[in-house]
């Protein structure tokens, strides 16, 4: 009791010194002195704002407006940190904000104009309004995969790591079986039976994720149970639950969290691909997959002008290009300083 | 060796049913009538879904339907599949040498410039060719097949298209699909037989360089947007694993002993270098068909790919379930020769 008192004490009257610490520590120091992962960082933070503030960064359309009750005459407000309408953008987004307004009904692609800055698709969807919205869809879907994967991970590797045996056996074969599909493919098969939305596709990609992870925590578990902490802790009298939650796994999940979170690219990856291929969001949904689909059937210009739709292409692509680049960045850099071997 | 081949092999029925099992219980999340019509082959059919679930007992628990399942597959019957309007072992058959024809073009760059760069990165660590390594395999990495290949499509077919076109009598033309439209009629005629089913080496055997050429014609764009994007990876994983190599302490013995420069790297440290690169093959050839699918679907290249992605559009399960199992069952024999090609490149390893 006194102990705890007094940490939380310590904890209180030096709030600086933890976050300095690991400010100056070896692995971030080894990390900052790397450009190519400052870059990469600087690339996924850039992100991370584009998607917090979408609302603000695009006009709402029709029926976004109404549902944030928002009129032609009031439509700044959104930008006004001192309206509520401003807070209620940001964080409790209707869903019809993640429908990209469409300038025309055309369905020829529109080039860049004052109304659409980056051009139409085909249908006159708003390419601008489509990537700035479809980052806040690349996140959520990011996070919710590796958030479910890693939880399912977690337990599967935990189960088969601390009883070992046969449970350990047939939860590993069944991991390889898994694993012996390639993931694309496996989600296409679940997405098939499930039904295409885009819920479906990350739950997809949920289930083909975490067998990876699982894998993982059951080797790092493997190693701490070994250790003589455990040892110590079961010769104190403690059974398997509390040994399993409070002894091994808080020690062997540092790195898996570390190499989920990094998945969080290839996962946005995999989703584009499977809207792409016309699986995953229902159209007009703001989603970078989808986006780029839209220019398969412009890749052609019309005679004379063969670079005549080249926006249509371009901006999702570029986008997708500099998210996964951003990712891949930051995630080379972060298994270089982990790599017992580099240091 | 053999008995280790013998024991890999017995992961493949562990893989069949797995895989199986697994489909067949997600399809029990669809209601009778909904894979009931899986099973329709023509209107009238459709229209009597009730008969059809008598007659497969698509009502049945889980079990007696995956059974009945196994029993036709016994028989070769794996069902039939909408989006082609036959068998799906017809389908899949027709459509395996098409795509192992795209795989077996871009593996040979894949290797091969995944490897030379790799090595002439780390044997000039730092210099012009190091840098542009790096930079390529970045690049590369970050590219996503769908991105890529339609970028490609874009420049070469669309942008540049006009100008290939009159350039040298249509000489280096590239357009999507697998041949031309007018060498695509002729094949229907029927005086082309078909040996291998791979149209290079079908053209050559039939003394039509006209038709070889138009199909390499075709495969450049598909195979670039493949390559490109798999090579990075090799390049990377070979680049510094052969830094690594080249620091130890054998191949400082074998400087020492007076060898050449370039025996020392080739013989004595690639060779070395090369087995973590084997260890990624694995995952490249995997990585490889999920690209197969989506490089297909763009380039409109009739292969197993594009098929199984308008499948599962279509909701055609028996073709989506098909496409599953006929590939894990590649990925899992390929991934047995990558282990097996371990021991021609690394001797330590026993297989007992």
């Amino acid at each position: 009791m006194d102990a705890t008192k007094n940490l939380e004490l310590e904890k209180k009257e030096r709030p600086e010194p933890a976050l300095r610490r690991w400010w100056t520590s070896k692995t971030m120091k080894r990390f900052r002195r790397n450009p190519l992962a400052i870059t990469g960082a600087l690339m996924v933070i850039g992100f991370v704002f584009i998607a917090i503030f979408a609302p603000l960064l695009t006009t709402p359309g029709r029926s976004c407006a109404r549902d944030l009750g928002l009129s032609r005459a009031t439509m700044q407000d959104v930008r006004n940190p001192l309206k509520p309408v401003f807070w209620r953008s940001l964080v409790l987004t209707p869903q019809s904000c993640y429908t990209i307004p469409r300038t025309t009904f055309s369905p020829i692609p529109q080039p860049p104009s004052d109304q659409a800055v980056l051009g139409t698709t085909s249908g006159g969807y708003d390419i601008y309004y489509g990537l700035i919205w479809g980052t806040r869809t690349a996140f959520l879907i990011g996070i919710f995969v590796v958030g479910v994967g890693l939880t399912v991970g977690v337990i599967m590797g935990s189960i088969s790591g601390y009883f070992g045996g046969r449970v350990d056996m047939v939860l590993m074969r069944f991991t390889d079986v898994v694993m012996s599909v390639p993931g694309l493919v496996l989600a296409m098969v679940i997405i098939t039976v499930l039904g295409q939305s885009i819920f479906n596709v990350m739950i997809a990609i949920s289930l083909v994720a975490w067998p990876n992870y699982a894998r993982v925590l059951r080797g790092d578990i493997l190693r701490v149970k070994e250790q003589e902490y455990v040892a110590g802790a079961r010769a104190l009298g403690a059974r398997g639950a509390r040994v399993i939650f409070k002894h091994v796994i808080p020690n062997a999940i540092g790195p898996l969290v570390i190499i989920a979170s990094l998945d969080i690219g290839s996962v946005v990856l995999t989703a584009a691909a499977l809207s792409f291929l016309g699986l995953g969001a229902p159209l007009g949904y703001a989603d970078w997959g989808q986006m780029i689909s839209f220019a398969r059937n412009w890749i052609l210009g019309p005679p004379g002008n063969p670079w005549a739709y080249w926006y249509v292409s371009f901006w999702p692509g570029l986008i997708i290009v500099l998210f996964v680049l951003g990712w891949n960045l930051l995630g080379d850099a972060f298994r270089d300083v982990l790599d017992p071997r580099s240091q | 060796m053999l008995p280790f081949i013998i024991r890999r092999l017995f992961f493949l029925p562990v893989v069949f049913f797995g895989v199986t099992i697994i489909i067949v219980l997600l399809m029990q999340l669809l209601t009778p009538y909904q894979r009931a019509a899986a099973f329709a082959r023509s209107e009238q059919q459709a229209r009597n879904l009730d008969a059809i679930i008598q007659q497969y007992g698509l009502d049945d628990p889980w079990y007696m339907q995956y059974g009945r399942w196994l029993g036709q597959v016994a028989q070769g019957n794996l069902g039939y599949s909408r989006v082609t309007a036959e068998p799906v072992l017809t389908t899949i058959r027709k459509r395996f040498p098409p795509t192992l024809e795209l795989a077996l073009f871009a593996i040979i760059p894949v290797i091969g410039a995944g490897i030379w760069f790799g090595t002439a990165a780390a044997l000039n660590r730092d210099k012009f060719i190091d840098q542009l390594t790096r930079v390529l395999s970045i690049v590369g990495w970050s590219l996503p097949t769908f991105v890529f290949g339609i970028w490609l499509l874009v420049i070469f077919y669309g942008g540049l298209g006009e100008f290939l076109k009159d350039f040298a009598g249509g000489l280096f033309r590239v357009e999507p699909g697998r041949l031309s439209t007018p060498y695509i009629i002729e094949l229907a005629s029927g005086n082309f037989r078909s040996y291998t089913g791979l149209m290079t080496i079908d053209a050559l055997l039939n003394g039509r360089l006209d038709i070889f050429w138009n199909a390499i014609l075709h495969l450049i764009l598909p195979v670039t947007t493949l390559a490109v994007v798999a090579s990075a990876q090799i390049m990377r994983v070979m680049r510094s694993s052969l830094l690594d190599t080249l620091s130890q302490d054998y191949v400082r013995t074998a400087r020492a002993k007076g060898l050449e420069e370039s025996v020392v790297n080739i013989k004595h440290a690639r060779r070395n270098a090369l087995i973590p690169v084997l260890t990624l093959a694995g995952f490249v050839l995997t990585g490889l068909i999920s690209g197969v699918v989506i490089t297909e679907t763009i380039f409109n290249y009739p292969g197993l790919g594009q098929w199984a992605a308008s499948a599962a559009v279509q909701l055609d399960y028996a073709a989506v379930l098909g496409f599953a199992v006929f590939l894990s069952m590649v990925v899992v024999i390929a991934n047995l020769l990558v282990d097996v090609m371990y021991g021609i490149i690394d001797p330590r390893i026993r297989y007992d």
